[in-house]
């Protein structure tokens, strides 16, 4: 069954069909043609797809296009304006975090968010482990990231990388939390 | 042979693609706009082996969208006798997954939907998916096809009477289990008829080959098959070869001429269609004097194939090479499965085959009690082990020493008393790293130069991630002795001239060698012809890859060590891996940035071979039960916590105009070895089968 949605798609508005039964991602590669997202297994698995979801970053494989009627969708192409590319885009170049760049898009885009995340005060499964091997306490504000990579290894693994530039994507990522 | 001076060469350059790449612009195969693309979604048998008796399409016809079914019925008949490829040409069933159909729809839901609608009925017949009860009951043949210019069957000397009278002896059994490439990119298709030409846009490591093998099955002149790669996202190894998902998306466009169709494959299907690296059982047998001096060496690999073709995984390969031995036997053979064809996955037969060898030099340097390092450099060949010719270049004493200095590396007799942190066991190990100079025929070059003085190289050679497009462009200006700027290189494109695969890391020694050619030719030219100045309407020549005077003469390894600390868990068994590091020998590195990402990423896939990955085969179906990247685990960020590689000064002018050997493979080998060693060393538990998972270490 056939139904038309409007999205905003890297800062433009969308009207399109699409069967009810097409995801997001199908939704942005197949009927939008940007194929900026990547299908990389379908599965939500392997977070080749990520993009930001009404500003949280999602695995647009696993949303179906029509549940998300009127969303605000940024994929890597929008992440900076103007043709420019985004600080986060220019760390992964220069620290050579990638090599076949097909999982690169939603690499960078969960990174962003990641950002956020952690500015935001949002855990992870390690910020919690102190080096005495104690609980730290929930709730304390900002995670650091530019001092603990441990943190961006865990909040990244959701972003496979089979040519596994993970220890070029670290630093890249280090180095814009620094900033 | 003298090599080209560098300029350009050894520059760590920012890859040339990155601002595409970063921006998900670069387009993948399946990406390239088309104008009303159709979709194609494949049906595949549910039987391990038999006969298809019946297949009703009548319910996906009928569905709105869909624009053609393709089964055995209406397929057309293929001029290839390829067993992997030939697809829809009979009722018969050779493995479970194979493709018995298709259907060809207005959009991928609809396909998708209506292939699961056509209904197949089989008559299943007994099949023989097991590799080690075919080994016991000796169900194995001598493989007769081989990865090449190596032998499989190697008798040096009198092993059986070495090892009897040698003073240390090992001998042990290594399993290592069915892997799957798993590149993030699937295998990808857009493929369109038009009158009697054929475009194809493919994810492939070797375009001259989609177009060879596409142009026989099809029996068409290769002059009518177009074929474009600019992009590739992965490979190592699985998109060498044609696979039969190329053949279902060419057959699909057929049934609609002037229809472009779009075909993925599944992550699901990627684990039966696009060729594994087969399980290996190897059993090692060393034998050394009192001081570690090998005597003999026996490695005997047992792998399986399919019965639709053959090809062994030559695990062997690595170990003539590796150790000075008087006595050395080699023996390799292959059990024929109902199960899909294995292929090459990156460093093919040494990436298993050195978790045999590495491990088991470390079992005989415990019980000699001697260093692992030193015994390592106390058995360095001076010549080729087995046919005396001298080495063009060989580093790993190098690599072995500076590695050592690197990690901090603390000479040990044998295994102590495990270290203990905050309840962790910790270990260090080491292993060696080899890949063969491998040259691979069937390259040529064209070089055009305007007056302007912008020189345009021209071949159909493709960037998989490996850098290729930016490295090769460092090799062309130097070897044409012009700035960078004044170089253009194109590639992905049948239209080009043709070039050897991507694979092998035999890409850019091959196309680096072939460029050097065309620039000593064109500068011929500019000076014979036309008085040194470019002519007013420019010049282009096209030009072979170059023969090598010194390929008999001399052997051509790369080499490597590698390094790992490992942590076991004392109460769990977790482990993980805070550190691995690699030195290695592999000629000239073009570009340090992007051959250094080449290493680190060969390194951590070991790491996921070594702790992580193995595709596990139900043998009452047939099948991989794993088949997804949940629970066929490939190593994540989180995973990986430290990787260094670097390398040793290493000049070779034997190897090819450019003095490189190729980086691509041999960050893999040896580094599960080492992970394991370490593993020994932490626990005092030597696991011989991989995935070092936690349950083999419960003995702890």
């Amino acid at each position: 069954m056939d139904t038309e949605i409007s999205l905003r798609v890297d800062g433009a508005e969308r009207r399109l069909t699409v069967d009810t039964r097409t995801t997001l991602l199908d939704a942005l590669r197949e009927r939008l043609g940007n194929t900026s997202p990547k299908k990389g297994c379908d599965h939500g698995q392997c977070g080749a797809c990520t993009v930001l979801l009404d500003g949280r970053r999602a695995n647009s494989c696993l949303a179906l296009a029509v549940a998300h009627d009127g969303a605000e969708i940024v994929t890597a192409a929008g992440l900076a304006a103007d043709g420019d590319l985004h600080p986060m885009q220019r760390s992964f170049i220069a620290h050579d975090a990638f090599q076949c760049g097909y999982c690169t898009p939603g690499q960078i885009v969960s990174a962003v968010a990641m950002l956020d995340e952690a500015a935001n005060g949002w855990p992870s499964a390690v910020t919690f482990e102190a080096p005495d091997g104690s609980d730290g306490a929930v709730g304390t504000g900002p995670v650091d990231l530019a001092t603990s990579p441990d943190e961006i290894r865990e909040r990244m693994s959701g972003n496979l990388c089979r040519c596994a530039a993970y220890a070029n994507i670290v630093p890249a990522i280090q180095e814009v939390a620094q900033s | 042979m003298s090599i080209i001076p560098a300029r350009a060469m050894g520059r760590p350059l920012d890859r040339f693609d990155g601002a595409d790449k970063v921006r998900g612009l670069a387009p993948y195969a399946y990406e390239h706009p088309v104008a009303r693309p159709a979709y194609l979604s494949a049906v595949r048998s549910t039987i391990a082996t038999g006969q298809i008796m019946g297949i009703d399409c009548s319910q996906a016809s009928a569905q709105p969208g869909v624009l053609g079914v393709l089964t055995h019925l209406n397929a057309p008949r293929l001029g290839t006798d390829d067993g992997e490829l030939r697809i829809l040409q009979s009722e018969e069933v050779a493995f479970r997954g194979q493709f018995v159909g298709a259907v060809i729809a207005e959009t991928s839901e609809i396909a998708r939907h209506a292939a699961g609608l056509v209904r197949v009925d089989y008559r299943p017949r007994p099949h023989d998916v097991d590799l080690e009860s075919s080994r016991e009951q000796g169900r194995l043949r001598v493989p007769q096809q081989i990865m090449p210019m190596f032998p499989v069957t190697v008798d040096k000397g009198d092993v059986e009477s070495a090892l009897a009278a040698a003073s240390v002896r090992v001998e042990h059994n290594y399993r290592t289990p069915w892997y799957n490439h798993n590149p993030i990119e699937p295998h990808t298709t857009i493929a369109c008829w038009n009158d009697d030409q054929l475009t194809l846009y493919v994810s492939t490591q070797y375009l001259m080959g989609v177009r060879s093998t596409v142009a026989a099955a099809f029996r068409l002149d290769p002059q009518q098959v177009r074929v474009y790669a600019p992009h590739v996202g992965g490979a190592f190894g699985s998109k060498v070869p044609v696979h039969s998902d190329l053949i279902l998306a060419v057959m699909a466009a057929q049934l609609v001429p002037g229809r472009s169709v779009r075909f993925a494959l599944t992550r699901h299907q990627m684990f039966t269609q696009t060729g594994y690296r087969s399980p290996t059982i190897q059993r090692v047998r060393l034998g050394a004097d009192a001081e570690g001096r090998l005597t003999a060496v026996d490695h005997e690999s047992f792998e399986q194939t399919s019965r639709l073709g053959e090809f062994a995984e030559h695990a062997t390969r690595a170990t003539p090479t590796m150790y000075a031995t008087p006595h050395l036997r080699i023996r390799q053979q292959v059990a024929a499965l109902d199960l899909p064809t294995p292929s090459i996955m990156r460093a093919p037969g040494e990436s298993v085959g050195m978790f045999a060898l590495e491990s088991a030099m470390d079992e005989l340097a415990v019980a000699c009690g001697l260093d692992p390092v030193e015994l390592r450099l106390r058995n360095e060949p001076v010549a080729h082990p087995l046919d005396g010719r001298p080495f063009s270049s060989r580093g790993l004493a190098a690599c072995l020493r500076e590695g050592a200095r690197r990690f901090g590396w603390q000479p040990r007799q044998a295994t102590t008393t495990p270290s203990r942190q905050d309840g962790w066991l910790v270990g260090t190990g080491v292993a060696a790293s080899t890949y063969p100079v491998l040259r691979l025929p069937g390259s040529k070059a064209t070089i055009r130069v305007t007056p302007d003085g912008r020189y345009t190289v021209l071949m159909a050679a493709v960037d998989i991630g490996t850098g290729t497009r930016t490295a090769l462009t460092q090799v062309a200006a130097d070897a044409l002795r012009v700035d960078l700027a004044q170089v253009e290189l194109r590639l992905g494109d049948t239209a080009y001239p043709p070039a050897a695969q991507e694979g092998g890391s035999a890409g850019i020694t091959s196309w680096g060698a072939t460029i050097c050619v065309g620039a000593d030719e064109l500068r011929r030219r500019i000076a014979a012809e036309h008085g040194g100045t470019i002519p007013a309407d420019g010049l282009e020549v096209t030009v072979d890859m170059p023969e090598n005077p010194h390929l008999e003469q001399y052997a051509m390894h790369a080499f490597g060590a590698q390094f790992a600390e490992v942590r076991v868990h004392g109460e769990t068994g977790e482990i993980r891996v805070p550190r691995q590091l690699g030195v290695f020998a592999v000629g000239r590195v073009v570009n340090p940035k992007t051959a250094r990402s080449q290493l680190i990423g060969g390194m951590t896939m070991g790491l996921s071979m070594a702790l992580h990955e193995a595709s596990l085969l139900d043998p009452r179906y047939g099948h991989v039960i794993n088949h997804d990247l949940a629970t066929y685990h490939v190593s994540s960020n989180a995973d990986v916590p430290a990787v260094q590689a670097h390398w040793i000064a290493e000049q070779d002018d034997q190897l090819n105009p450019v003095g490189i050997k190729g980086a691509g493979e041999i960050g893999i080998v040896g580094a599960a070895a080492a992970i394991a060693n370490a593993v020994h060393h932490a626990t005092g538990v030597r696991v011989r089968e991989l995935p070092i998972t936690l349950d083999k270490l419960l003995t702890v």
